[in-house]
């Protein structure tokens, strides 16, 4: 299969849903003469024009409100939110309207919205532009979270979350954008909300990773293997909804669960993610669940001290050789 | 009964007194003394060269990212020396000179733009914000600001900074309404330089100013020629006087242009041309005021060759400070866990302590 960057492949995903049909259409800060300032859009104005390729004044909430309003007009708005900390200035929108517009109409109105944004440190960008806001919303009921880690599953999801009824929050983490892999070119291809994908099948230990800690878990994993240890590592790619028996059932097998994500520790997916195993899967671990993530401060703007904040490969190994020093 | 037309209690000027061929209008020439001309002079000219060496550094990997100046310097220069030590100035993130003028130092800015926490700390007794970096945010502080001296009873004011893509956020009529509304000594001052990273202003809104929109929650809006500092100081000086009177707040819209890069991320050439550059190139605000200054008698060629040296020197001395406190400063890396609360609660202590093990072995 022919390898694409994930940033390409998520361009190949908008580029087809938007020859595909006509109410889909693009709408963010810098999408379109500038292609966006992660250079997911670019080339995009030139073949689908301004309408349709829609540079905005700079207001994340007049963006998202706006794409409310058209998507309930049966339009399929994708709109572009810069920076994942800057959600919040969107904030009453996405919590109050977006998420609960269905449900506010007595389960009349549908919200084809995807609000596609960025997450995660790019690298030095401090403590306003590197968070990973994932979990911020995962508490708000009525709207889908969505946070690939593979170019083919950032094609796959993003279609899906176009061709849905229902809004999502689409994360694209800013590490990943230049990362390649295999994608399907069939325009028909999807994937599935709720399913979560094992990415590397082990028996001693699950890694479940959310976002770029799908390629840090894959790493760890690598480097446990010549210490004869297997890891697993699973990728719900959806966090809302999140599927349950994929992750209950490889804990089954290993029996020993580490939960890594870039968000900050506390609360952050893997808060849920463990409690829905404590829940429903108690019974077959050998011993506690074990969280990765950054550090409770607010990133730092120093490459040094931002790189001690953040989880990295070597935290997955150390975690899941905490195993065995018990 | 006929369709009449409201009266609205302003109009929107513009105000231009030292035009780019060196026109000056003698009637609106504000009536500065040499001291105070020259000293504008150096600070925009230390603006400048320093925000080129900024451009160096970073491009040298010895700091980070940051968002040049060049082009603004009479916008933001006119704009604070309207102000006294004791009023507060809130800027975005393109207010270097502005910075320098009301104290803070270039050590602080590199060592701000290279990572360290001490970069960050405003001195004591120098009434400025730290930068915003989300746009928009601090238009709203400087209604707090305003709102806080006015009910301390005091007459200082406050000066906020912010882009014409800001003008677009929430944030700036919420914060112009307020003002208006609480009667702030707040004056709002708009670097429109005419782009918001790729977005033209053309393209920010349909209005044909900025400052209009200032009229719309009863607040005088004004116009100045950002390029020209004559215009955009006296601009400056009316509206701290009317808000030091009780008499609130005032928008002003500096029309400039960014002649460099919007952050050093930036490529321009991918949304606008070199022709537009320029034209704008020869509105420059600094070789105008230096022609206005020579014609005056108060400036030379050797002044300025002389100056730019001292400048130079300064400049390099400063980095050569803040990159050996650099050294002195590594310890303090520590301080992010303890910068986050005014009492350190106890389950940060584990992260503290696996960071100071960290940095030991480091
Ligand atoms: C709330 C928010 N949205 C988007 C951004 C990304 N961003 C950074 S600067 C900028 C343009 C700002 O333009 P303007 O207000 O005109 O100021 P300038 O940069 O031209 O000085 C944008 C969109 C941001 N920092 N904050």
């Amino acid at each position: 299969m022919r390898e694409l960057t994930y940033s390409e492949a998520i361009r190949e995903a908008l580029v087809e849903e938007m020859r595909r049909d006509a109410n889909v259409f693009l709408m963010g800060e810098d999408v379109g003469t500038f292609g966006g300032v992660w250079g997911v859009s670019h080339g995009m104005l030139d073949e689908f024009g301004p309408e349709r390729v829609r540079d905005t004044p700079i207001s994340e909430i007049a963006i998202v409100g706006a794409g409310l309003g058209a998507a309930m007009m049966g339009m399929r708005p994708v709109v572009e939110i810069m920076f994942g900390d800057f959600l919040m200035c969107a904030g009453d929108q996405i919590v109050n309207q977006v998420a609960k517009a269905r449900f506010m109409s007595g389960g009349k109105a549908d919200v084809p919205l995807t609000i596609r944004v960025t997450s995660g440190a790019p690298g030095s960008a401090a403590a306003q532009h590197s968070q990973s806001p994932e979990s911020w919303f995962m508490n708000i009921p009525g709207i889908k979270i969505v946070a690939p880690a593979l170019p083919a599953d950032a094609k796959g999801l993003l279609k899906t979350a176009i061709r849905g009824e229902d809004p999502v929050l689409f994360f694209e983490h800013k590490m990943l954008y230049a990362e390649k892999g295999p994608v399907p070119d069939d325009a028909d291809f999807t994937v599935p909300f709720g399913v979560a994908s094992v990415v590397r099948e082990g028996v001693d230990v699950t890694v479940v990773g959310v976002g770029n800690m799908v390629l840090k878990a894959l790493k760890a994993a690598a480097q446990l293997a010549e210490q004869g240890i297997r890891v697993e590592v699973i990728d719900p790619r959806t966090l809302v909804p999140l599927d349950k028996e994929t992750l209950i059932r490889s804990v089954q097998k290993t029996s020993r669960v580490v939960i890594a994500h870039e968000a900050h520790l506390r609360s952050g997916p893997a808060a849920e993610i463990a409690a829905v195993l404590a829940e429903e899967a108690i019974e077959y671990l050998d011993g506690p669940i074990v969280r990765v993530g950054a550090k409770n401060v607010p990133l730092p703007y120093s490459p040094i001290l931002e790189q001690f904040v953040l989880p990295d490969v070597s935290d997955i190994v150390a975690a899941v050789a905490s195993f065995w020093k018990r | 009964m006929p369709r009449t037309t409201i009266d609205l209690p302003y109009q929107v000027e513009h105000i231009s007194i030292l035009d780019e061929d060196g026109n000056l209008d003698h009637d609106l020439e504000p009536d500065l003394s040499e001291e105070f001309l020259l000293r504008l002079h150096r600070y925009m000219l230390l603006g400048r060269r320093f925000d080129e060496r900024m451009l160096k550094l970073q491009r040298q990997g010895r700091i980070g990212t940051f968002a040049p100046i060049q082009g603004q310097e009479a916008s933001q220069l006119g704009s604070v020396a309207a102000l006294r030590d004791s009023d507060w100035m809130a800027p975005a993130f393109r207010e270097s000179a502005a910075q320098l003028w009301r104290g803070q130092s270039m050590e602080s800015f590199l060592l701000y733009y290279g990572g360290y926490f001490r970069g960050g700390e405003i001195p004591e007794g120098i009434r400025n914000l730290p930068v915003a970096i989300p746009v928009g945010t601090q238009i709203l502080h400087a209604v707090g600001l305003g709102y806080a001296i006015k009910v301390h009873g005091q007459d200082d004011v406050a000066m906020v900074f912010f882009g014409d893509g800001a003008t677009s956020e929430g944030d700036f009529h919420e914060a112009v309404n307020n003002a208006g509304v609480f009667k702030t000594p707040t004056i709002f001052v708009c670097q429109n330089n005419q782009y918001a990273i790729s977005i033209p202003r053309s393209h920010q809104t349909q209005a044909k100013t900025l400052a209009q929109k200032a009229l719309a929650y009863g607040v005088p809006g004004i116009q100045t020629d950002g390029n020209d500092i004559l215009a955009v100081y006296v601009a400056a000086i009316e509206a701290v006087e009317r808000a030091r009177a009780g008499e609130g707040p005032t928008l002003i819209e500096n029309v400039t242009y960014r002649l460099s890069v919007h952050t050093t991320a930036d490529d321009p050439t991918r949304y606008r041309d070199e022709e537009e550059v320029a034209v704008w190139e020869k509105r420059e605000p600094i070789s105008r005021f230096q022609r206005y200054l020579k014609d005056k008698g108060m400036l030379t060629d050797n002044a300025i060759t002389a100056l730019e040296d001292e400048i130079k020197d300064e400049i390099a001395e400063a980095v050569d400070k803040a990159e050996e406190r650099m050294e002195t400063l590594k310890d303090e890396a520590i301080t992010m866990f303890d910068h986050l609360y005014a009492e350190r609660p106890a389950y940060l202590e584990e992260q503290r302590q696996a960071f100071a093990a960290h940095w030991e072995k480091a």
